[in-house]
């Protein structure tokens, strides 16, 4: 009797909570057991999970938006990248040291990602059931046409442009002297000598999931989330479904924008030219990976699955390279956040709410 | 005995054939017959599919070379009774049939139509199965061409076999010939008329020659061939069935086309309901009769509350001039329509003549064009929004295409429209500043429409998608009701849902017009569903408003309507 109520109870849970996220959950504990045992720190380990956590969950929450309205997966978070980083580069021109850098970047970013956005929205619309794979192109010819924008733009920071000519971005910028650690810094916690709570970076996520949970409660949002769930009913309810596509998909790129920014404060770079290429890759599949589909995501699957897909980035390095002393880590990466992009676009309908 | 004279003469003319058995006199004419084996029988043919009997003991002969015609309304069974005769995968999976197909007096039981085809009955389906970058030669003889031996396949096998034009070519121009239409054996199919497609069809058809594996045609199935025809298109079409009768293949002939049906049929048989109700011979018989056996139900009694609706002190609430709407196989013409205020107005008629394309024109929905008065104020036609935001709503037949998040729980469905056309279940927060969604009043509100409707669900979160039928159109229903309209258009209600369900969604809607003065149309291909909760009725013919009636005007009336014959009742709204 006990082991059927245990059994049923188990499957409920794997039922609900899903199995990929059941085995990578365990896989990831197993790593965090068996760190200890092959000399790895376990302080150290978290605080680089927690602190990989808060540099890319924003870029994963760019996602939602997007998929609410039933433009796919935000393959396309290069342009949004790109938009942050003329924020960044902007806001380095002005040369304002300090953490006001970091509030010019998000005010010079802003009108980028929107114009940008905009357009990437109204080219979304003209290819409706075409969505990703427009967007991964969009994605990579932006990053090809800024490798040559950034050798042209009239930057002159001598922190910024290649030391020999004087004109041209360099390929990586240092945010040192401007925004560095400005929010991991903010209020954060040392509880170990090795374990820190980065605690201004995660509210900084926290604030900004709540604004887009907040928002899909509302009017708008409600429209939003209708108009990926069936754009022809939204329609005969009269939404203009073209306006709440497009709406969406200047959120996602903002929020592209504002996770690049995230990101570049914590690692200390700004990382131009073929920086963004990739950068869209493992945000898909950290929502994936958290149990969002191709038209459902909510907030829960961007923080589960953020911390779930840079736990085992952060883990599988240290602990695979001490256990078998060969560099594993890129490979399970690679493995795990493809598969997972494999795995959810052949379970298109099987979403859960 | 004038009658048993004239049916002599007319077995004389095909061969012989079978008499209804409610005429007594004929009996022995039947058993002179008997020993002539027909070329096709069907006896105490039946079919449910899940409980639901959609053919019921059908018998009936066909000899050879006779043109059988098939009529009946939409959902009367002819289209199954087909799928039985060609072994159709349908059939099988959904338990087969019940009662015997003999060919040549011997019981057969095709497992799929090649097996039918095999066996030499040939169909041409309403939708053209022809590749259009193909000439109508290559078109006919698909899969089935001549092939000329080369050197390769000594080597290959085969396959590297070539094919024999000029042999094909003698075949497809034999097969036209039979036809005796003007049909260019070269000609590619997407250059053709759409008459010339329909011929390709037959011509192909005809073109199965006996094998040693297969038998050359013997039955051929039309099934509404003359429907996308012009009129002189049809005229040959007609002409060539007969040639073709008079070679000796029977013809079953499917059409709602009913002077079709008489002029070229030997014997007519009308089906409603699943049952035939009717065998007769062509001769003698008028549109009328046959558009009353369709329609007329003995027991169309049914207690309806008839109620006076007076026009004549009601405004006009909504004018549509000169609609014209493209939609797909639904397309309206020119239709020109007032509604009264308060009353319940049916538009009827046959399927793909454009009854379904007016409120989903009026809406926005598809493309349309014309003026459409609300209250006197004219409507942005194409823009939903501006539908919706005059009080009007729409209940739409495509329920899980545009009537229902299939995904979302059943609050949601309920309280979209609602929320978003006029602002309903948003509490404000922050002194307004945001409005969230007011799941409480939500919820309530949900909760009433499930009761009053009896939507059977395990809760109110429910996905929409794991409803029933009935239960999903009742959804749609309160969706509809939640945002209290003016006027409400509600597009084939009962489209298949039981008749439990059925009857919920008629009472529902009869309530809701007489509780809250509601306007309400009603579009619907059942006819005696409208004269049950309707005033008036509208039939749609060719994508124009071919007569009103009101509901109390007996149903022959409206059968004659459908099919295209005015009727002698003097038309207009007023009753």
């Amino acid at each position: 009797m006990i082991v059927n109520e245990l059994t049923s109870s188990v499957k409920g849970f794997i039922k609900s909570f899903g199995l990929p996220r059941v085995i990578i959950g365990l896989f990831l504990l197993l790593l965090f057991v068996t760190a200890p045992f092959v000399g790895v720190n376990v302080g150290t380990s978290l605080s680089d999970t927690l602190n990989r956590f808060g540099m890319n969950a924003v870029m994963v929450l760019a996602m939602v938006p997007m998929i609410h309205s039933g433009c796919g997966l935000n393959f396309g978070l290069p342009l949004g990248i790109i938009a942050g980083l003329l924020g960044a580069t902007i806001s380095l021109q002005v040369n304002i040291p300090g953490p006001m850098s970091f509030v010019l970047a998000i005010l010079f970013a802003t009108p980028f990602a929107v114009v940008l956005g905009w357009g990437y929205g109204q080219l979304l619309n003209r290819v409706k059931g075409g969505e990703m794979m427009i967007a991964t192109y969009v994605g990579f010819s932006s990053v090809a046409f800024m490798c040559i924008m950034w050798l042209l733009l009239p930057f002159s920071n001598p922190t910024m442009v290649w030391g020999y000519s004087g004109r041209g971005l360099r390929t990586t910028i240092s945010t040192e002297g401007y925004y560095l650690h400005v929010l991991n810094d903010f209020l954060s916690i040392r509880l170990t000598s090795h374990l820190v709570i980065p605690t201004g970076m995660i509210l900084f996520f926290a604030v900004l999931a709540f604004i887009i949970w907040a928002f899909l409660h509302t009017k708008t949002g409600t429209a939003m989330t209708a108009v990926g769930s069936n754009p022809v009913f939204a329609r005969a309810s009269g939404i203009n479904v073209d306006r709440v596509r497009t709406l969406s998909v200047i959120m996602s790129t903002w929020l592209g924008a504002m996770g690049i920014l995230v990101y570049q404060q914590s690692f200390g770079f700004i990382q131009l030219y073929m920086g963004p290429f990739y950068m869209a890759l493992p945000a898909v599949s950290a929502i994936l990976i958290g149990g969002a589909s191709v038209n459902k995501a909510s907030i829960l699957n961007v923080i589960v699955g953020t911390f779930l897909f840079q736990g085992i980035v952060t883990m599988t390095p240290s602990v695979m390279n001490s256990m078998i002393h060969t560099d594993m880590s890129e490979v399970i990466r690679i493995v795990v956040s493809n598969g997972m992009i494999l795995y959810a676009l052949t379970r298109k309908t099987e979403a859960v709410r | 005995m004038q009658g048993v004279a004239f049916i002599h003469e007319y077995v004389g003319m095909v061969v012989g054939f079978v008499l209804p058995k409610t005429i007594p006199k004929i009996v022995r004419i039947e058993q002179m017959n008997e020993n002539i084996v027909p070329l096709l029988e069907m006896k105490h043919i039946s079919k449910d599919f899940f409980g639901n009997q959609v053919l019921n003991d059908i018998n009936f002969r066909l000899n050879k070379g006779e043109i059988l015609g098939l009529v009946g309304e939409n959902g009367a069974g002819k289209s199954t009774l087909m799928k039985i005769l060609f072994g159709m995968e349908e059939i099988h999976q959904t338990g087969g049939y019940g009662g015997t197909v003999l060919i040549d007096g011997k019981t057969v039981q095709f497992k799929s139509p090649i097996d039918a085809l095999a066996s030499g009955i040939g169909m041409v389906h309403q939708e053209f199965s022809l590749l259009p970058d193909f000439t109508a030669t290559e078109n006919i003889l698909l899969n089935r061409e001549p092939l000329k031996h080369t050197m390769l396949c000594e080597l290959f096998g085969e396959r590297l076999n070539v094919l024999d034009r000029q042999k094909m070519e003698e075949i497809s121009k034999k097969a036209i010939g039979r036809l005796n239409v003007p049909l260019d054996p070269e000609m590619l199919v997407s250059q053709m008329p759409v008459g010339h497609k329909q011929f390709t069809e037959i011509a192909r058809e005809l073109s199965k020659e006996a094998t040693e594996l297969t038998e050359g045609i013997k039955l051929l199935v039309l099934d509404e061939p003359t429907a996308v025809l012009s009129e002189q298109e049809a005229e040959s079409l007609l002409k060539a069935m007969r040639i073709l009768s008079d070679s000796g293949i029977s013809i079953i002939f499917i059409s709602h086309r009913l002077q079709e049906i008489i002029d070229v049929c030997d014997t007519i048989m009308v089906m409603r309901d699943g049952k035939i109700i009717k065998t007769v011979p062509s001769q003698g018989v008028v549109i009328a009769d046959i558009a009353r056996w369709m329609v007329g139900r003995e027991v169309a009694n049914n207690k309806r509350d008839a109620r006076l609706f007076d026009y004549t002190n009601t405004p006009v609430l909504l004018s549509l001039q000169n609609l014209w709407v493209n939609m797909p196989g639904e397309t309206v013409r020119n239709v020109n329509l007032d509604i009264h205020q308060g009353e319940i107005l049916g538009i009827g008629g046959m399927a793909g003549q454009g009854k379904l394309g007016i409120p989903n024109g009026a809406m926005g929905l598809f493309p349309a064009g014309g003026t459409v008065l609300f209250e006197g104020k004219k409507i942005e036609l194409n823009n939903p929004r501006h539908f919706l935001d005059a009080g009007m709503a729409f209940v739409s037949e495509d329920r899980r295409g545009v009537g229902l998040l299939l995904d979302e729980s059943l609050q949601w469905n309920i309280s979209f429209t609602a929320m978003q056309v006029q602002q309903k279940y948003l509490k404000p927060y922050l002194k307004g500043l945001v409005k969230w969604r007011d799941q409480k009043a939500i919820e309530q509100a949900t909760e009433e429409y499930v009761k009053q409707l009896e939507i059977r669900c395990t809760s109110t979160r429910q996905k929409a998608k794991e409803l029933s039928g009935g239960n999903q159109q009742k959804v749609c229903l309160a969706k509809a009701f939640a945002v209290a309209p003016k006027l409400l258009f509600v597009s084939e209600p009962t489209r298949g849902i039981d008749i439990g369900a059925k009857a919920l969604v008629l009472q529902a809607l009869r309530r809701y017009n007489k509780d809250s003065g509601t306007t309400i149309v009603m579009i619907s291909s059942e006819l005696e569903e409208l004269r049950a909760i309707c005033d008036r009725i509208a039939i749609i013919s060719d994508g124009k408003v071919f007569g009103i009636l009101p509901a109390t005007v007996d149903s022959a009336e409206f059968g004659l309507l459908m099919v295209g014959q005015k009727s002698q009742v003097q038309e207009g709204g007023s009753v």
